[in-house]
């Protein structure tokens, strides 16, 4: 055990695990998710029916989500826990047991969302025996949270610890109220809600969980890794204080912002408007305090590649927080809603915000836990431009041709009759999806130099030996 | 500020937080009845309808495809009306969907005849060239598994007894494997032989297509 251990104590083998498990499913979900932008203009690829378009994008959706972003949120917060607190692990065995199921869990999850296992709930779609196994993962993580916060040596918590700890406790409330779910066999089953209340069950769900897993761990990253990288204090702590509070408390109330003019009452639908407006504030409190903790500084944009990881990343959340709640108004919702226009938001903040900070928390905290140094700062530079440039390309094609696409919808001609038939409207974005698949490879290239870049990082020098 | 060295508290003051929003939007719609009102004109499927709703469900079809026309003049002009809340009163899990590759079905009940649909399935390209469509046509090579079904209707309370469900399975089979079956043509040409005289996983998804809207017509023609 001892020999594992660095300097004071702390347990990394988690961290590393974790870490690589992240850029596995990374380089995994992003394949699936290069099939399946093929298909949407050439069907041919619907070789099989596990290979059918339907099934496929979950599996792209759930091993982002999953296996990528919480394997990150994981390694980092393994990370992070113990730094913060200068404690190790409480429980480093139950965190290496939950590294272990938490692979598990993931493979069976892909095995079984090929299958066609699947309750078609959105970010919900895994199957009751592996909703257990997720409720079972979580409780394994959250024990080593409280655990270690309980024991610390360092007193206050830091911002990056509050973030955490709210995400621990709402995904947890989330994900059991969304999968409450009566067995028919071991491999089927049907939700408690009915209709509309599935609905905003559901959606309350699925915002909460891209914000509780997208935005408020990724977050935490940001507000540590971002002094870390540059040696420069957080701007300002009460700033982060005050939108910390506000972020999670206007968070529950926007989902139905997805479910405008629906047969949702239009009470809900009105409230969330108005709280996606209003997250504008905390978000963008985050965001300046990022600017500003650069005051003064901004030479390192050039001087220091993790400075250029953190605030480009930043930016694009900026950007994502303005656009969602604009998109979320009713009458632009009416345009926009169900078009490729959403799918660039949610790619601009994937690719954009989320892959940028966890790709650069990753340079910082692998080279420190191996104790060498990066292997190259070079190829992380052409990393960083290849996922920029494909990023940008993928999202502005898909914000073009969501605009073509909801014109198309609602085009009249003068007698008042529409003016194209569906198949119109989706046949003339084929040129659009063809771009967009060659925007991805761009992106996923970037993200296999990454890989590289930390694997032969931990080559480099013998690290600590495992147990 | 105090909590930020307790972190006990600080989960539990940051659970209250979170719960706000949850409860006033989420758990108290969940009990009041206009939030998922029931009409008696709208029927429950029945058992081949819901299997054919559970393939649906296992393709992952609402990944192409909405079930809600909104209340949007060009989108009634396309689909029809639009969706009213008692048409989901029997809809675990609901599926309305969140992107529109393909139209929206809400409305497709009774568009086509089932030979359409055959043919649509086994090849949409066929049909469109350019359609982007995964082809289904492996559907119809599986026999339809009814073993589960009335486990599946008692479940979700549709109050059918074991012979309900039997009947209910029997009189499709009898409809689309008899001489007289106006889309026999199409489905024989999808259908490998040794299936013909038997229910398979393509008959009940289209039976579930072709319920899709049709109750609601009833529901608004009473009004
Ligand atoms: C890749 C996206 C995609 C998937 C997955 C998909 N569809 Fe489609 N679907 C389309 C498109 C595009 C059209 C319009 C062109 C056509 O009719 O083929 C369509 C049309 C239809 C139509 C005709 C609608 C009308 O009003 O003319 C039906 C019915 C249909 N699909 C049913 C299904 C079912 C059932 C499934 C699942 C087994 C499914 N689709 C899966 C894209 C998809
Ligand atoms: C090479 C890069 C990528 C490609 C080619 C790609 C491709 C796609 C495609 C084709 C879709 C379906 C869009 C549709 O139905 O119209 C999709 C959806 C989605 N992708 Fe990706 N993706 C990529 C990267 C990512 C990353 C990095 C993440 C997350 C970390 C991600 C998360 C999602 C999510 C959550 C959706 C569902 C969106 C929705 O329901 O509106 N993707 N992706
Ligand atoms: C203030 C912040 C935000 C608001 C108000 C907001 C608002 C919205 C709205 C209104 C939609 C639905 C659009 C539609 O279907 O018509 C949407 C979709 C989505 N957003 Fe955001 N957004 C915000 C930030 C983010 C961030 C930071 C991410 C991180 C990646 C994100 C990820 C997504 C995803 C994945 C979807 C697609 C859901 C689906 O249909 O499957 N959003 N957002």
């Amino acid at each position: 055990m001892e020999e594992s251990m660095s300097e004071a104590g702390y347990d990394y083998r988690v961290v590393r695990g974790f870490t690589y498990s992240a850029i596995f499913w990374l380089v995994i979900g992003l394949v699936v998710g290069l099939w399946i932008a093929f298909e949407m203009f050439d069907p041919a690829l619907n070789l099989t029916p596990w290979l059918s378009f339907g099934r496929l994008r979950v599996v792209h959706t759930n091993g982002l989500g999953l296996g990528f972003g919480l394997a990150g949120v994981f390694a980092t917060a393994y990370y992070m826990l113990q730094r913060l607190t200068r404690t190790p692990i409480a429980f480093p065995r139950l965190a290496l047991a939950h590294l272990y199921l938490f692979n598990a869990a993931i493979a069976l999850a892909a095995v079984t969302l090929f299958a066609g296992m699947n309750t078609s709930k959105e970010y919900a779609e895994l199957e009751w025996p592996l909703d257990i196994g997720v409720v079972i993962i979580w409780v394994m993580f959250a024990v080593n949270v409280f655990g270690t916060l309980i024991k610390r040596k360092e007193k206050q918590m830091y911002i990056s610890l509050w973030y955490i700890v709210a995400m621990t406790v709402t995904v947890a409330v989330l994900y059991i109220v969304n999968n409450l779910e009566i067995p028919v066999t071991l491999f089927k089953s049907y939700t408690v809600y009915s209709g509309t209340n599935d609905a905003n069950v559901e959606w309350w769900y699925a915002h909460n969980i891209v914000g509780f897993i997208f935005t408020v761990p990724v977050l935490a990253m940001f507000y540590y890794f971002l002094p870390k990288s540059t040696g420069l204090p957080i701007y300002s702590h009460r700033l982060s204080i005050v939108s910390f509070w506000a972020l999670i408390f206007a968070y529950l109330w926007t989902g139905a912002h997805h479910l405008m003019l629906t047969p949702l009452p239009e009470w809900i639908q009105t409230v969330a408007i108005a709280f996606s407006i209003f997250l504008i504030a905390p978000s963008w409190g985050s965001v300046l305090n990022g600017y500003y903790t650069l005051q003064g500084n901004w030479d390192q944009m050039r001087t220091n590649y993790l400075a250029k990881f953190f605030i480009v990343g930043i930016t694009f959340y900026g950007l994502q927080t303005i656009q969602g709640p604009t998109q979320g108004l009713r009458t632009l919702n009416a345009f926009f809603h169900y078009t490729d226009w959403v799918v660039g938001h949610v790619h601009m903040g994937t690719m954009g915000w989320v892959t940028m900070v966890i790709s650069a928390s990753f340079y910082y905290m692998i080279p420190k836990i191996s104790r060498a140094d990066l292997y190259s700062i070079k190829l992380a530079n052409i990393h960083f431009w290849l996922i920029l440039v494909g990023q940008l390309v993928w999202t502005i094609t898909m914000w073009i041709g969501g605009i073509q696409q909801g014109a198309m919808w609602k085009a009249t001609n003068p007698d008042g009759s529409l003016m194209y038939s569906f198949l119109d409207g989706l046949t003339s974005l084929y040129p659009y999806y063809r771009l967009r698949f060659i925007a991805g490879v761009i992106y996923f290239i970037g993200i296999l130099v990454f890989a590289w870049n930390i694997y032969m990082t931990t080559r480099k020098q013998p690290v600590e030996a495992e147990v | 500020m105090g909590i930020n060295s307790k972190p006990v508290v600080f989960a539990v003051i940051s659970a209250a937080v979170i719960l706000v929003g949850t409860v006033a939007t989420v758990f108290i719609p969940l009990f009041i009845p206009s939030t998922q009102p029931v009409s008696p004109y709208v029927k429950p499927y029945t058992a081949v309808e819901l299997e054919g709703r559970d393939i649906y469900i296992r393709e992952g079809c609402n990944n192409c495809h909405t079930q809600t026309v909104r209340p949007l003049r060009t989108e009634v002009l396309r689909y029809g009306e639009y969706s009213k809340p008692e048409e989901f009163a029997y809809d675990r899990p609901f599926l309305w969907g969140s992107r529109r590759t393909g139209p929206d079905l809400n409305r497709i009940g009774g568009k086509y005849p089932d030979s359409w649909h055959y043919s649509h399935m086994q090849s949409p390209q066929r049909l469109f060239q350019k359609s982007n469509m995964p082809p289904y046509g492996w559907m119809a090579k599986n026999r339809l598994d009814t073993s589960n079904s009335f486990k599946k209707t008692s479940i979700l309370g549709y109050g059918y007894t074991e012979s309900d469900v039997k009947n209910q399975i029997d009189s499709c089979r009898s409809r689309v494997t008899a001489e007289s079956y106006a889309s026999k043509e199409s489905r024989n040409q999808v259908t490998p032989p040794e299936l013909q005289k038997d229910l398979t996983e393509m008959d009940a998804i289209i039976a579930y297509l072709q319920k899709l809207g049709r109750d609601v017509k009833n529901m608004e023609a009473a009004k």
